[in-house]
């Protein structure tokens, strides 16, 4: 479903992807971690291609990115990306934010775009927030809003970039509840996340990431038992405990 | 004491009230018409100062600093006395068949005008977070229909509190429309200051008239900020 293949990426002379080989089946669910600055948003970026490569091959959903025939508008409508911030479109009501796209790019009808709107609300748990405003909602409301805008485009692939870390602790779980409820419908999920709990519960697999290098990819029960990498086993005991 | 009399009476009614409520409607007409031209034209011009195209951000540019750095009185002249030169003929003509001094100062207030809400729009369409253009390009939309639907809207909500500053000038400026002889509420007040020598009282009445219509406009815009902006969270 995803394919990195020696895929590099710089920041002026800062090396933010060095060689990256990374493949995400269709169905998986991938927890992408690592220390701030290793390059994970990055990655999860170049995916839907907000962040462009310089070097390398990146094969998403059997579409070349680096090819310039490559209808890259088209393919993000098939993926949906769920941000850090939320990002929701601050002069549109809950339910607007999600049946805007359908409408105007799906060509949905008004009335069917509201339907299939208010049953995505329903999932996240927000249908009474129908008609609020991002501003009038709590950020784990406006994060599950957020997803399920993003859904509402019916993607194949679901990217995640540290949807929980703007998040006050007790909103948390809320949010990781929905995205844990797609893990199990067999979406392909790309999540990067510190929360450690997320990944050992749902992911398929967690790569670690530190330099703009992958190093070290493993089952999750693999992973917190034994981390192979010097730089994982540290990260690992200041996320685990870190007041030691 | 100069021994001066008032008296309000020669502006409250009779023929004097008259022009006076004649010069209120030139005002309000010339103001609304140019209002409305000068927005469509400033987005216009905001667009283009905004283009990946360099010739045609060179031509905003141009555009914007010849008419913001040239006084307003120079520029109503220059359309009233200088288009007739480099406006085509059918059109000069139709103008000299309407009234020649009306449009020449709609066109002078409109560009006029047009610079600065040009600017007013382009620091409103710069002050959304780059985080809602990559949203909706996430979610599968083209750059100008981000724009359309996700950008411009937002950044005209948060325009509209200048462009109403904007208009209050542009009412406020229409007085200088007399000097070409657009009958408006200054205009009228002169006449009647010239032929009952009543100047205090009809001036005054134009002054109290001017601020009653910035009075409410500015009324207008803390209701907008107070209902629309604030609930949504963008103030």
């Amino acid at each position: 479903m995803i394919r990195f293949q020696g895929v590099h990426k710089w920041f002026g002379t800062l090396h933010v992807l060095n060689d990256i080989d990374f493949t995400v089946k269709q169905g998986e669910t991938v927890v992408v971690c690592g220390p701030s600055g290793s390059g994970k948003s990055t990655l999860i970026r170049t995916i839907n291609k907000l962040e462009p490569i310089q070097k390398g091959t990146l094969v998403v959903d059997g579409r070349d990115l680096s090819d310039p025939g490559t209808d890259i508008t088209r393919l993000r409508a098939e993926i949906g990306f769920v941000f850090q911030q939320f990002n929701l479109y601050p002069h549109l009501s809950t339910l607007r934010n999600i049946t805007l796209a359908p409408i105007k790019i799906r060509r949905l009808s008004r009335k069917d775009a509201e339907e299939q709107a208010m049953a995505l609300l329903e999932r996240v748990g927000l249908a009474e927030k129908r008609d609020a405003y991002p501003a009038q909602l709590s950020g784990g409301q406006q994060q599950r809003v957020a997803i399920a805008r993003a859904l509402a485009m019916k993607p194949r692939i679901m990217l995640f970039d540290e949807p929980t870390s703007a998040l006050d602790p007790e909103m948390i779980g809320e949010v990781l509840q929905v995205m844990k409820g797609l893990a199990h419908t067999g979406m392909t999920l790309v999540v990067v996340t510190h929360e450690m709990g997320f990944a050992r519960e749902v992911s398929d697999r967690i790569t670690f990431m530190d330099y703009g290098k992958i190093l070290e990819e493993a089952k999750p029960e693999e992973f917190f038992r034994n981390p192979r990498h010097e730089r994982a086993k540290e990260f690992l005991k200041e996320i685990l405990s870190p007041m030691h | 004491m100069s021994g001066y009399e008032f008296d309000w009476s020669v502006i409250t009614s009779g023929q004097y009230f008259w022009w006076l409520v004649s010069g209120v409607e030139i005002t309000i007409k010339l103001s609304l018409v140019s209002i409305v031209l000068s927005f469509l034209l400033g987005l216009l011009v905001a667009i283009m100062r905004m283009s990946p195209l360099g010739p045609m951000r060179w031509a905003a540019v141009g555009y914007l600093e010849f008419f913001r750095n040239t006084p307003l009185l120079v520029q109503i002249f220059f359309w009233y006395f200088g288009s007739y030169k480099i406006l085509p003929l059918f059109l000069n003509d139709w103008l000299n068949r309407h009234d020649f001094e009306f449009a020449s100062a709609v066109i002078a207030l409109t560009i006029y005008t047009s610079a600065f809400i040009a600017e007013d729009i382009r620091s409103g369409i710069r002050s959304i977070p780059k985080e809602q253009m990559e949203a909706a390009r996430s979610s599968g939309f083209s750059y100008v229909r981000a724009m359309q639907y996700i950008i411009l809207p937002q950044a005209v909500r948060i325009t509209i509190p200048p462009l109403i500053s904007q208009f209050l000038n542009l009412t406020k400026n229409s007085s200088l429309a007399m000097t070409i002889g657009v009958a408006e509420l200054t205009y009228q007040a002169r006449q009647v200051e010239s032929y009952t020598f009543k100047g205090f009282e009809a001036f005054t009445a134009a002054t109290l008239v001017y601020l009653v219509i910035s009075v409410v406009i500015t009324v207008m815009v803390t209701v907008y900020d107070r209902k629309v902006l604030n609930p949504i969270g963008m103030r």
